[in-house]
C-alpha cells in the first residue's frame, strides 16, 4: 500500500457532496462565518462551457445524436444538449440489484449535482407528510413538524427563487412566491379540463427567477433550463451557493475526490475523512471537527455502511442497524395525449420557463373509501418543443408513410400533444433497502450497493388512478390518449423504482436511537460530529419532489451545527 | 449557395410572422431573433455542402442514392423545402462515418433496396422510374406490409425514415417549416389570445 497522504490541518467542516443539501450547508455554513472544505466526487462546472442552453442542433455537426450517435442506440440517455449530469451507469463504479428486484440508480458527478439540470419543481411538504403515521397509520411520524420546517422553507425560497400563487390548499402549503408565470395554450385548457373533473389546477411552483433574486438575473425564458442556465435564472447549487462561497474565502473546493470512509478515534468521533484523489488515484485523509454528509441518499448509505471499526462493525452510527433501510423513490406514471383542438394553433414562442407553468396538487385527501392512502401530484408536458433528434421518431412511426402528406401530418400535430406524468406517495417498506454487496468493489476498491425495492399495493392501485385520471382529463380536451410517455420503464403500470431519481429515507431521522440513526437535526444519535443532509434523512419521501425540503432541511441543519459548534459541543 | 438563399427566405418569413406576433403581445425579441436567422443560414453554408460535397463514409453511388431517398421521404413543396435543402444525406453521411453500427444499417438497407429494384426492374433504384421507386417506398414503408421478403427493406426504411426526418427537423428550413420560434433571450413571456381563443373554440371545453 503507498503511503497515505495525511493533511496536517484540522478542517473545522468537511461536506461530502455538492448538491442541493451539500450547497446548502456550504451557504449556511460559510455565512455563519465557519471554514468549510467541499468534498465532490466529479470535476469542477464551468457553466460558460458546460451548459449549451441556446445552441440549436444543427449548430453541431451530430445535431445531439452524440459524437458517436449514442443517442440512436439508445446509450445516452439525457441528451447531448443536457447539462452534464450523471447517468444510470458510471463508468468504473457499477452497482448490483438483488434477484427479485428492479431498481435504477442514478449518480451525479460534478460541482452542483443533480441541481444543474432538475426539473426545480419546488413543493413543500404537507404537515402529514412529517406526520404520516399520526396521520394514517402508516410509515413513521419525523421527530420535527411542519411548524419546525416552516421557517427553513421560508429561507430556502427567499433564497432560491420560487414561482407560485398563495391558494389555501392543504396538500400544496403555500410559501414566500415570485410572480407566477402565464400558463400557454395546452395548459389553459388542461386547465379547463380540470377544473370539469374537480381537480385544481394551480400556478406552478418553479425555482426559475421570475424576477431577479440576490444578484441571480431574471429568467430570458429560453425554456432550455434542462441544459443548466448560464446566468444561473434557474437555481442550482454550484451556481447560487457554491461559486459565491467560493469568493468569501472561508471555502475550499476538492473536486475528483471520492469519499472512501469516515474514520473515529477512540470515542467514536469522525476524526478524519478518507478520499480517493482519482485524478492521482492516491488516498487522502482530512482531518476534521465536523463531517456533513449529503452524497445523495443511498451513496450517504453507503458510505456510513462502509466506515466500519470496532466501535462501529456494521458501519459509523448505525447500531440500530437502519443505515440503508426505508429506501423510497417517488411513484411514476404518464400518460400522453394528442388533442385535436391544438393542432395547428398560430404559432408563438411557447417556451417560458423550462418545464410546466400550471400544475395539480393532490386532490382527494379527505376522500373516504379510497383504495390506496395518500396521493400524487399531476405534472404538465406540451408546446412547441425544440425540435431535436428523436423529437418525431413516435410521430414517423405512429403516420407511417413518407412525402408531402407525412411532412403535413407532422406540421399539423406539432404542439399538439401533452403529457400527464404522475409524482406520488411512497409508503416505506421492509423489502426497499439498500447494503454493501459483499463481493464487489468499486474502481476505486470501494464495496458497492446492492439494491432491494418492492412496490406495495399501495403504490400500484395509486399509479392504476393516475392513469384513470390521465384518460380522463385527455378525454375532456376531446383528445386521444397515445399511450405511455415512459414505455421503456412504466410498462407494468408503475414506474421502474430509482427512475423518478427522489430516492431518499436511508439514514433515517427519528426520536428513538434503537429505531433511527439520526437525532432531530440529522446529527447521528451515536457520533455527534456526524450530520446528514441530503434526502436520506427523510422518513417519508410524499407527492412533493424532495429538493425543496432537502435545501430547507440542510439549512436548519446546517444553522443547527454552527451553534453547536459556537457552543463548543462539537 | 442556392439552398442558402432559399432557407434564409424562409426563415425571414418565419422572422415576419413573429413580428406580427410581437404586435400582439409576445415580448420584443427581434434583434435576437434576427441573431438567431443569421446565425442558422450561416450554419447552412455549413451543412448542406451542395454539388461539391465529398462523402466521408458512403461511396457516390450510395450517398446519391440516399438524397433521391431523402427528397422522397421528406420533398419539398409550396409550404418549405425539404430533405435536400437540410442537407440530410450530408448529415447521415457524417454520422456513418463517426458510427460503424449507422453505416451498416445504411450501407446494407440502401443495397437492400438496389437490389429489390433490380430483381423488379432490372435497375438500380436510382435508375429507376420515380413511379417504380414509390411503388417500392409504398410496399417499405408500412409494416402491416411485412413479409419474410420486404422485413429488411421495411427494417431499414424505419431507420432512413427517423434519421431522415430528424436531419431535416433539426435543421433551419426544417424549423421554418415547423415554426420553431424559441430557445430565444426573451425580456418577459406571455401567450398570444388568438392562439388561445383558437384551441378553446375548437375544443369541448369551450
Amino acid at each position: 500500500m503507498v503511503q497515505i497522504q495525511r493533511s496536517p490541518q484540522v478542517h473545522d467542516v468537511v461536506v461530502i457532496g455538492s448538491g442541493a443539501g451539500g450547497g446548502t450547508a456550504v451557504k449556511v455554513l460559510t455565512d455563519l462565518g465557519i471554514n468549510v472544505t467541499l468534498l465532490e466526487a466529479g470535476p469542477m462546472l464551468n457553466p460558460q462551457k458546460d451548459f449549451k442552453e441556446h445552441l440549436l442542433p444543427h449548430q453541431v455537426d451530430h445535431r445531439g445524436a452524440g459524437e458517436h450517435a449514442e443517442k440512436y442506440f439508445g446509450r445516452q440517455q439525457w441528451g447531448f444538449f443536457e447539462a452534464p449530469n450523471g447517468f444510470w451507469e458510471v463508468p468504473g463504479e457499477p452497482y448490483t440489484v438483488a434477484k427479485d428486484a428492479d431498481f435504477r440508480w442514478f449518480r451525479s458527478r460534478i460541482l452542483g449535482g443533480r441541481t444543474n439540470h432538475y426539473g426545480r419543481i419546488s413543493l413543500r411538504f404537507s404537515d402529514y407528510d412529517f406526520k404520516p403515521y399520526s396521520f394514517d397509520g402508516l410509515g413513521t411520524d419525523w421527530p420535527i413538524s411542519y411548524e419546525d420546517m416552516a421557517p427553513y422553507y421560508d429561507k430556502a425560497e427567499e433564497f432560491i427563487g420560487v414561482t407560485g400563487t398563495k391558494e389555501g390548499i392543504r396538500t400544496a402549503p403555500d410559501g414566500v412566491f415570485l410572480p407566477p408565470i402565464a400558463p400557454r395554450v395546452h395548459e389553459i385548457l388542461i386547465q379547463k379540463a380540470s377544473r370539469k373533473l374537480g381537480i385544481p389546477c394551480i400556478p406552478s411552483r418553479m425555482a426559475m427567477l421570475t424576477k431577479s433574486v440576490h444578484g441571480r438575473a431574471a429568467c430570458h425564458y429560453c425554456g432550455q433550463c434542462g441544459r443548466g442556465c448560464k446566468t444561473a435564472s434557474a437555481f442550482s447549487s454550484s451556481q447560487a451557493m457554491i461559486f459565491p462561497a467560493m469568493k468569501t474565502g472561508k471555502l475550499t473546493v476538492i473536486t475528483g475526490a471520492m469519499a472512501r470512509e469516515l474514520l473515529t478515534d477512540d470515542a467514536g468521533k469522525v476524526r478524519a475523512v478518507s478520499y480517493v484523489d482519482k485524478a492521482t488515484r492516491t488516498d487522502k485523509e482530512i482531518r476534521c471537527r465536523a463531517v456533513v454528509v449529503a452524497a445523495s441518499a443511498c451513496e450517504s448509505a453507503r458510505l456510513l455502511l462502509n466506515s466500519k471499526s470496532t466501535k462501529f462493525p456494521n458501519g459509523i452510527a448505525n447500531s440500530s442497524a437502519m443505515v440503508g433501510r426505508n429506501l423510497t423513490d417517488t411513484v411514476g406514471y404518464g400518460l400522453s395525449g394528442q388533442i385535436p383542438a391544438l393542432e395547428g394553433v398560430p404559432r408563438h414562442n411557447s417556451d417560458g420557463i423550462g418545464g410546466m407553468h400550471v400544475y395539480m396538487p393532490w386532490w382527494e385527501l379527505d376522500k373516504k373509501n379510497k383504495d390506496f392512502p395518500r396521493g400524487y401530484h399531476i405534472e404538465i408536458g406540451g408546446g412547441f418543443g425544440i425540435p431535436q433528434i428523436g423529437s418525431f421518431h413516435g410521430e414517423a412511426a405512429r403516420l407511417e408513410g413518407y412525402g408531402a402528406s407525412l411532412k403535413k401530418d407532422i406540421r399539423q400535430n406539432y404542439g399538439s400533444y401533452i403529457g400527464l406524468s404522475g409524482r406520488g406517495d411512497m409508503i416505506p417498506n421492509e423489502h426497499s433497502f439498500c447494503e454493501i454487496d459483499p463481493q464487489q468493489v468499486d474502481q476505486w476498491g470501494i464495496p458497492t450497493l446492492r439494491f432491494h425495492f418492492r412496490w406495495s399495493e399501495h403504490e400500484i392501485k395509486q399509479a392504476q388512478h393516475m392513469r384513470d385520471t390521465f384518460q380522463n382529463i385527455i378525454q375532456a380536451m376531446g383528445g386521444k390518449v397515445m399511450g405511455l410517455n415512459h414505455p421503456e420503464r412504466e410498462a407494468r403500470g408503475v414506474s421502474v423504482g430509482g427512475t423518478i431519481i427522489h430516492e431518499a429515507g436511508t439514514v433515517c431521522m427519528g426520536s428513538d436511537p434503537k429505531k433511527s440513526v439520526l437525532n432531530a437535526y440529522c446529527q447521528a444519535h451515536e457520533v455527534n460530529n456526524l450530520f446528514v443532509c441530503d434526502a436520506a434523512p427523510f422518513l417519508t419521501n410524499p407527492d412533493k419532489n424532495v429538493t425543496l425540503t432537502i435545501v430547507a432541511n440542510a439549512w436548519r441543519t446546517s444553522e443547527h451545527l454552527a451553534e453547536e459548534m459556537r457552543k463548543g459541543n462539537v | 449557395m442556392s439552398n442558402f438563399d432559399v432557407s434564409r427566405r424562409d426563415l425571414l418569413r418565419t422572422l415576419g410572422s413573429s413580428m406580427v406576433l410581437t404586435a400582439s403581445g409576445v415580448g420584443v425579441l427581434s434583434p435576437a431573433l434576427a441573431q438567431h436567422v443569421h446565425q442558422a443560414v450561416s450554419d447552412t453554408k455549413s451543412m448542406s455542402g451542395g454539388a461539391d460535397y465529398q462523402p466521408k463514409s458512403l461511396t457516390p453511388h450510395e450517398f446519391a442514392t440516399l438524397r433521391r431517398l431523402s427528397d422522397i421521404i421528406v420533398p419539398a413543396d409550396d409550404h418549405s423545402k425539404g430533405a435536400l435543402d437540410a442537407g440530410a444525406a450530408e448529415y447521415i453521411d457524417f454520422m456513418c462515418s463517426r458510427s460503424p453500427e449507422l453505416a451498416q444499417i445504411f450501407t446494407g438497407g440502401l443495397a437492400w433496396i438496389d437490389v429489390d429494384m433490380k430483381r423488379k426492374h432490372d435497375a438500380a433504384f436510382l435508375d429507376a422510374k420515380p413511379e417504380q421507386q414509390t411503388a417500392l417506398l409504398d410496399v417499405i414503408a408500412f409494416k402491416k406490409n411485412e413479409t419474410p421478403e420486404t422485413a429488411p427493406g421495411i427494417h431499414f426504411f424505419m431507420w432512413a425514415r427517423n434519421v431522415v426526418v430528424d436531419a431535416y427537423y433539426t435543421s433551419p428550413v426544417g424549423i421554418a417549416d415547423l415554426g420553431f420560434m424559441g430557445n430565444m433571450v426573451l425580456s418577459s413571456f406571455s401567450v398570444p389570445q388568438e392562439a388561445i381563443d383558437y384551441a378553446v373554440k375548437r375544443s369541448p371545453l369551450a
